[in-house]
């Protein structure tokens, strides 16, 4: 109560809203976050019959270990084979590590010219402050181009696997989509209005800055995908349909992985042939130098990125 | 530098780059630039090979800016371009051969997928043929075995699926022990370029400061990459991934994706550890035992199957016994006479599948061998191919199988006395078997059906003259004379694998 304010104007101020919640007397949840009640489980007499028979088949041809001598053989063998390979496995390695070169000791094998020139070389070489994204987009690059098609193919089979293109079937995904979860959650939006656009710029920095400082394009590609994800959860599809649906998906990863190949074949080219590629390495240490690392740390973030959220979002509801 | 000597780095950008291409096609045009990618690799690879056999060695070629141990690099030889050749061939010869189980068993929207994975194969198996860097190598063996799994599991059915899980965990332990080899190989060399780790390894050796590790490491490579080639115990995840997967898929995988790792294991051998040392470190003589195992179980195993698909996958776990039996001699004859057979079961096996796919087809689409009685008689072409396949994996005079079992013999015979023995009696009971089985089934097709089977199949098994399906029987006519050629100039292939093998060293 307020001895300024008449009741209906009290109503309306913070205070009161604040001091009726601290009450318990309003519940925010209701009336705003959209949920959808489970349907209780029904299946009719067909499919309850044929479950009950493939479970009874199921049991007595491949689990019935109390009748099928040769399971309950093979069962107990295994378990001991299991154990004895893995126990031997570990015994065999941990004598092969006594028997390797001891950690940090200059004269060990691998302390010579090739990690040498490296250290000393690859900022002159590759422009790059940062040794290790030379390392991997410059002096080996191949490795790594296959590397990002190695992400590429997972996607694939991820795609192969749980990508719903029935029509209907995709509908019924959709409708099925937050069965178990409330949607339009006061607190996580609030939260991930704050959180994901300042997650994203992370994202963008780290790849931006991958060739002066720790961080790339794979690094920051995972906390860009991981911000969308926080994103598509906060807001529901609807939202990130609006600027990211499975078309602009195909497309970046199109374009990022073309990009990659393109670059990179001009470039293995020009190597071999010891011609010049005419593509300036900069002053190391500006974010506009070491020549291709910049662009392919872009391609490679932007792929990275996609392949999370589109993990999700298979793994969600086969599609997005 | 002559330009042909970009082909080896043109030919994997190509099929890599065509991966992604393919991603935003449809279904025609994927198959259609797919079809464009394998032809023009293979004219690219043919013309390399011709040029190699000419030059008579082999050369580097650097993949980027950088000299070898600081940059990546790949190497040619003659042994390398044929092989790419003759993979790609296989390659083009397996797709257009099954193109209608393709259309047929394949989601229409998921199509330009298969040929994402088909490209990406292709690029991993010419990555792993011409490399000359572990690290690469483990990079698109990843790759392949990534789309390995996509390949499997493209027809989505349980079987499939339950195939491709059990093929995921089985080369995943062989990604691992092979990875873990390979960390364990660069800790006591310092280098991954493959010239250079043989160079250290040999100081290394000579000295013997790291030999258990050394002995670890290798012993560790071999039984990953074993694993991955379905090596006889290891070969349980084999039946099942090709017995059921889209026909394409089956003999693409049984021909080219386990040679391709055979070749990754004969060139660590030849290039990294060196030949001596791996002869002296006994290891051989493990790879030999279990691939006299391999030939007898594998047969065994497909005299007690009745799914004709699943025989001839079991047949395929005897045929790879006979490659590593060939390894395991632990002489030169010996990889030779394996590497003879791997062309020789690629072809063969790739033919098998492909003509055991027109067989069913021609009885309504049961594999099992009751329904498949006087098969033959309805589709002619499949059942003389079947034939011809049957006949070169017994081993008979004229096609290729007659000359890889010739060659194992006479390895086994000049090189190694007390690994002769086992090795002939092995081959002789290998033989036998597996005329027990390809000649039963052979005997099957060509027995007219009887009412009973023919009223089982009422409708569905129309007889499919020569004249239908063009494009089957030039896939499979094309097969067919790659195995007479194996099988009859032999001599000018055996003499490039030697000269190629030479190369290695």
């Amino acid at each position: 109560m307020s001895r300024l304010l008449s009741e209906e104007e009290y109503r309306k101020t913070k205070a009161f809203k604040i001091r009726r919640w601290y009450r318990g007397e309003k519940d925010p949840y209701i009336g705003k976050v959209e949920m959808k009640p489970q349907k209780p489980f029904a299946e009719d007499i067909k499919t309850q019959k044929q479950r009950i028979h493939d479970e009874a088949l199921l049991r007595r041809s491949i689990y019935d270990i109390e009748h099928n001598r040769k399971l309950q053989i093979f069962s107990k063998f295994y378990k001991v084979v299991s154990v004895v390979f893995v126990f031997t496995l570990i015994a065999i390695l941990l004598y092969v590590v006594s028997y390797l070169p001891p950690v940090g000791n200059a004269a060990n094998p691998d302390n010579n010219e090739v990690a040498s020139k490296y250290i000393e070389d690859a900022m002159k070489d590759t422009g790059a402050v940062n040794i290790v994204t030379g390392m991997i987009l410059d002096y080996r690059a191949f490795d790594t181009l296959g590397e990002s098609n190695v992400l590429f193919i997972a996607t694939c089979t991820v795609l192969i696997l749980l990508r719903v293109d029935n029509r209907s079937k995709k509908k019924e995904e959709e409708e099925n989509d937050r069965l178990y979860e409330p949607k339009n959650d006061i607190i996580l939006q609030k939260v991930a209005f704050f959180l994901v656009p300042m997650i994203i710029i992370f994202g963008i920095y780290v790849i931006l800055n991958g060739h002066l400082s720790p961080g790339g394009g794979f690094s920051g590609g995972a906390i860009i995908g991981s911000g969308l994800i926080l994103y598509v959860n906060a807001f529901g599809f609807k939202k990130i349909e609006r600027f990211f649906t499975q078309k602009t998906y195909k497309w970046i990863c199109f374009v990022a992985l073309l990009f990659y190949c393109l670059a990179k074949t001009y470039s293995f080219y020009c190597g071999a042939h010891h011609l010049e590629t005419g593509i300036p390495l900069g002053t190391p240490g500006d974010i506009l130098s070491s020549g291709l690392i910049l662009p392919l740390n872009i391609c490679v973030g932007m792929v990275v990125a996609c392949t999370m959220y589109a993990f999700y979002a298979m793994f969600r509801k086969g599609g997005f | 530098m002559e330009f042909i000597r970009n082909f080896p780095f043109f030919s994997i950008l190509l099929s890599l780059g065509s991966g992604v291409l393919t991603s935003i096609m449809n279904k025609k045009t994927a198959r259609l630039w797919n079809t464009f990618i394998l032809v023009a690799i293979t004219v690219m690879s043919a013309v390399l090979f011709v040029y190699m056999l000419g030059v008579g060695e082999s050369y580097t070629f650097m993949m980027g800016h950088f000299p070898a141990p600081w940059g990546n690099e790949i190497r040619a030889g003659v042994l390398e371009a044929g092989m790419a050749l003759f993979f790609c061939l296989i390659m083009l010869f397996s797709l257009k051969g099954g193109q209608q189980h393709i259309d047929a068993e394949i989601e229409e929207t998921k199509v330009n997928l298969y040929y994402i994975m088909i490209n990406l194969l292709l690029s991993s198996l010419l990555a792993l043929i011409y490399t000359n860097d572990l690290f690469t190598a483990y990079v698109f063996v990843e790759i392949n075995t990534i789309s390995a799994c996509g390949l499997i599991m493209i027809t989505q059915s349980g079987r499939t699926i339950e195939a491709a899980t059990r093929y995921m965990i089985m080369a995943s332990l062989g990604s691992g022990l092979l990875l873990l080899g390979l960390c364990i190989l660069y800790d006591i060399t310092g280098h991954l370029l493959m010239s250079n780790i043989k160079e250290s390894i040999q100081y290394i050796y000579a000295q013997g400061t790291y030999n258990i590790p050394l002995i670890a490491s290798i012993g560790m490579v071999v039984v990953g990459l074993a694993i991955k080639s379905a090596l006889y115990p290891f070969h349980t995840w084999l039946p099942d991934a090709y017995g059921y997967s889209t026909v394409s898929s089956a003999a693409i995988l049984s021909s080219l994706v386990s040679k391709g790792y055979i070749f990754l294991l004969i060139k660590i051998f030849f290039r990294v550890v060196g030949f001596e040392i791996i002869v002296d470190s006994k290891i051989v003589n493990i790879l030999f035992v279990f691939g006299l195992f391999g030939m007898i179980m594998g047969s065994v195993n497909a005299i007690l199957e009745h799914d004709i698909r699943r025989m001839i996958a079991f047949s395929s776990v005897a045929q790879i016994g006979y490659i590593y039996m060939g390894l395991g001699l632990g002489t030169t004859m010996g990889i030779v006479a394996s590497i003879f057979h791997i062309l020789s079961h690629a072809s063969t096996k790739s033919l098998l599948f492909i003509a055991g796919a027109g067989l069913t087809d021609a009885s309504g689409g049961s594999k099992k061998f009751e329904d498949l009685t006087g098969s033959g008689f309805r589709h002619p072409a499949a059942g003389i191919a079947f034939t011809i396949g049957a006949c070169s994996m017994v081993g008979i005079p004229l096609f290729s199988g007659f000359i890889s079992k010739m060659q194992f013999a006479e390895a086994a015979v000049q090189n190694s006395p007390a690994k002769m023995l086992p090795t002939m009696i092995c081959l002789a009971i290998s033989t036998v078997l597996n005329a027990i089985y390809f000649m039963k089934t052979v005997i099957r097709l060509y027995t007219p059906a009887s009412k009973k089977v023919r009223k089982t199949q009422a409708g569905e098994a129309a007889v499919v003259s020569i004249r239908e399906q063009p494009l089957y029987n030039l896939a499979l006519l094309c097969m067919v004379i790659l195995n007479v050629i194996l099988g009859c100039c032999s001599q000018p292939i055996v003499d490039w694998i030697t000269s190629g093998l030479s190369m290695f060293g």
